[in-house]
């Protein structure tokens, strides 16, 4: 038997000789640091969950009918008629939401250590790249259903284009293809949901790894392994990612795929968060829902448009707040990566950064009609309170940034002594 | 008897962890509906009580007659006989004979259908809403709802809740008074505590109309997250043994 694969191996080998030499690159001579913790297993889930949403994706694409007449029924059918069906469609509900999380938890950790300073850079373009396809993923998948809140959601979001000026208006009849979001729209989003974006990120990813693996991975200690190398030339600091952390991350997906199971089989809709409530409602351009917020991966982002009252500035800063991600590479001069090591101005004003983001997301998912009463009284002006608080948080999510700049660029930062070698392993 | 404190110990586990955003998400004033979709009793129960009561008028579109008769362990004669008013036959969607446009002319709104009723209001709010009715002579079929004002729906469970009517909170300057409270106007069929039942065992049998496999969801996930956990054990134990060698 060990014969007839040898042969194959070697059949295959004769007429695509860089097979095996891919292979070592990427898994078995691929040297990663030995010193990953917790945050770095964000990045194979969610090449996991990746996974997760083609295949669900393509049995649901199976029974889903696009168009505004048979969308929400189809959807329905498959959670009632089709074998298995509500379990593949909550997989994919809950997927959209895990790959979210894992995502924003991916890109801090590339924050916290410095993995987009250089040699990553692109690695970290990359990345934003994927982010942006994942909004534009996330969003239209959202819209599929063709629910109320799908509805109402799509018809605030591309009316956000219109904030252009002079060619606004008729770019979102563009979007559109029509004066409201209807079938051309639920149509066109098919389309670019199953087939464009998941080809753009799809590859995207692939150039992402493999960014990564020409400069190596960074670690929690902001060391460059490559810069000690043993007598037979690999890192001294550095396993090869395969068998070493594709049985470490086995063990991640354990943890990660019990709480998926949990979402999936006792709370698919968790409480309103991952499923709305008034998605379970067919779309109707009569009825607007009791308050249009789209889910919580993008609520952080509708936070800013949400206070700041002129629709064209609003849209600008939500823009902005994302091109800014983009220049982090260059905006934090700084040698040293790793968080362990930074000024303490860094840390507070990550800590910071971290804690508007989160707020920005309870901001934009209608919190503050809860909270605000809650803190200042049941009289309180909820939303002249929630702009003003809005306005503060703007100014320390833009300030992050200005921050980093002059924090780094006029030598303000007391960094610490980074060690030669890595300092713990797992 | 184990599996079913498991699957307990699951949804309190997991209710626990999104319990801050279902209260949001419900609201104040409602009350606990405490259905339990895996009780079969009340989920039956709640469809006697749904296609005597309710399915005159609402429909279940996403439903058929043969789901239910599966589903509620009921023969095809059994449905057929107590809930297929309507002429259907076994294959047919559970669909009403009203027609819609005298619905409107009648009601004021074609009444909706209710294959979803319970996943886009939750079951809490059904249950309020059952038990919320009040007499009310300004509306035009003399019946108001606290959880719905001015609602077009008469209450058709008053023979068996009896009629109740508003205590209303002085009203303030330059405001409306509200509905403080609803007091027993006259006695229905049943006690108070069982109108809350009936009202329960019709929010159950929603609840599952709404998501027809919760229960067996449910019963699968403990299974699914066991072998879960069996195999993350498994994966750590892996890991600790390649990992031994990294120094």
């Amino acid at each position: 038997m060990a014969n007839v694969f040898t042969r194959i191996g070697d059949w295959v080998t004769e007429r695509a000789p860089n097979m095996m030499p891919t292979y070592r690159k990427h898994m078995s001579e691929y040297y990663a640091p030995k010193n990953f913790n917790f945050w770095y297993y964000f990045g194979s889930l969610a090449l996991l969950v990746l996974v997760n949403q083609i295949v669900t994706g393509i049995f649901l694409t199976m029974f889903y009918k696009p168009g505004a007449a048979t969308a929400f029924d189809s959807v329905e059918y498959i959670m009632r008629d089709v074998d298995w069906g509500w379990l593949i469609r909550y997989m994919h509900s809950t997927g959209a939401s895990m790959f979210f999380l894992v995502v924003y938890l991916h890109m801090f950790r590339g924050l916290m250590y410095g993995s987009y300073k250089k040699p990553r850079e692109l690695v970290w373009l990359l990345g934003m790249l994927i982010f942006l396809a994942l909004m534009a993923e996330g969003f239209m998948g959202y819209v599929l259903p063709w629910g109320n809140m799908s509805f109402w959601g799509a018809k605030v979001i591309i009316s956000l284009f219109g904030a252009i000026p002079w060619i606004g208006d008729t770019l979102v009849q563009w979007i559109m293809g029509d004066y409201n979001p209807a079938d051309a729209t639920l149509n066109r989003f098919f389309a670019l949901h199953v087939i464009a974006l998941p080809l753009v990120l799809l590859l995207l990813v692939v150039l992402h790894i493999a960014a990564l693996h020409e400069v190596g991975s960074n670690n929690p200690d902001g060391v460059e392994i490559k810069k000690k190398k043993g007598t037979d030339g690999k890192p001294l600091d550095g396993i090869p990612f395969h068998p070493y952390y594709t049985v470490k991350d086995l063990f991640g997906v354990g943890f990660f795929l019990i709480l998926c199971a949990f979402i999936i089989f006792f709370q698919p809709t968790l409480g309103g968060w991952f499923l709305e409530p008034d998605n379970f409602i067919p779309a109707n351009e009569l009825v607007t829902p009791a308050e249009i917020k789209p889910v919580w991966y993008f609520t952080p982002f509708y936070a800013i448009l949400r206070v700041i009252p002129s629709k064209g500035l609003g849209v600008l800063a939500m823009f902005a707040s994302i091109v800014l991600l983009f220049l982090v590479p260059w905006l934090d001069r700084g040698a040293v990566k790793s968080i362990r090591y930074r000024g303490r101005g860094f840390k507070v004003a990550l800590g910071l950064f971290a804690i508007t983001f989160l707020l920005f997301g309870a901001i934009g998912a209608g919190k503050s009609a809860e909270w605000i009463p809650a803190i200042f009284g049941a009289n309180a002006d909820v939303s002249g309170i929630e702009m003003h608080f809005g306005w503060f948080l703007l100014a320390i999510y833009f300030g992050f940034f200005a921050f980093l700049y002059v924090y780094t660029a006029f030598g303000y930062e007391k960094t610490k002594p980074v060690p030669d070698r890595v300092t713990t392993h797992a | 008897m184990l599996k079913h404190m498991m699957i307990k110990g699951l949804v309190l586990a997991a209710t626990l962890f999104t319990a801050g955003s279902v209260s949001a998400e419900e609201g104040g004033g409602l009350q606990m509906a405490q259905t339990r979709v895996s009780n079969l009793a009340s989920v039956q129960s709640g469809a006697r009580l749904f296609f005597n009561y309710c399915s005159g008028c609402h429909s279940l579109k996403y439903m058929s007659y043969s789901q239910l008769g599966e589903d509620l362990h009921l023969g095809k004669d059994e449905v057929l006989k107590n809930f297929a008013f309507t002429g259907a036959k076994i294959g047919d969607q559970v669909l009403t004979n009203m027609p819609g446009d005298n619905a409107k002319t009648w009601f004021g709104n074609t009444p909706p259908d209710l294959s979803l009723e319970a996943r886009a209001k939750g079951p809490d709010w059904i249950y309020t809403y059952l038990k919320s009715f009040y007499l009310d002579p300004s509306r035009p079929t003399g019946w108001n709802n606290t959880v719905f004002p001015s609602v077009s729906m008469p209450n058709v469970l008053w023979e068996l809740q009896g009629t109740q009517r508003a205590v209303m909170a002085p009203a303030k300057a330059g405001e409306e008074g509200h509905v403080e409270r609803l007091e027993p106007a006259s006695p229905g069929k049943l006690s108070p505590a069982a109108f809350d039942e009936a009202a329960s065992d019709l929010t159950a049998f929603l609840e599952y109309a709404g998501e027809p496999a919760k229960v067996k969801r449910e019963a699968m996930g403990v299974w699914v997250v066991l072998f879960l956990a069996f195999f993350t054990f498994m994966a750590y134990l892996l890991k600790h043994e390649y990992w031994k060698d990294v120094h």
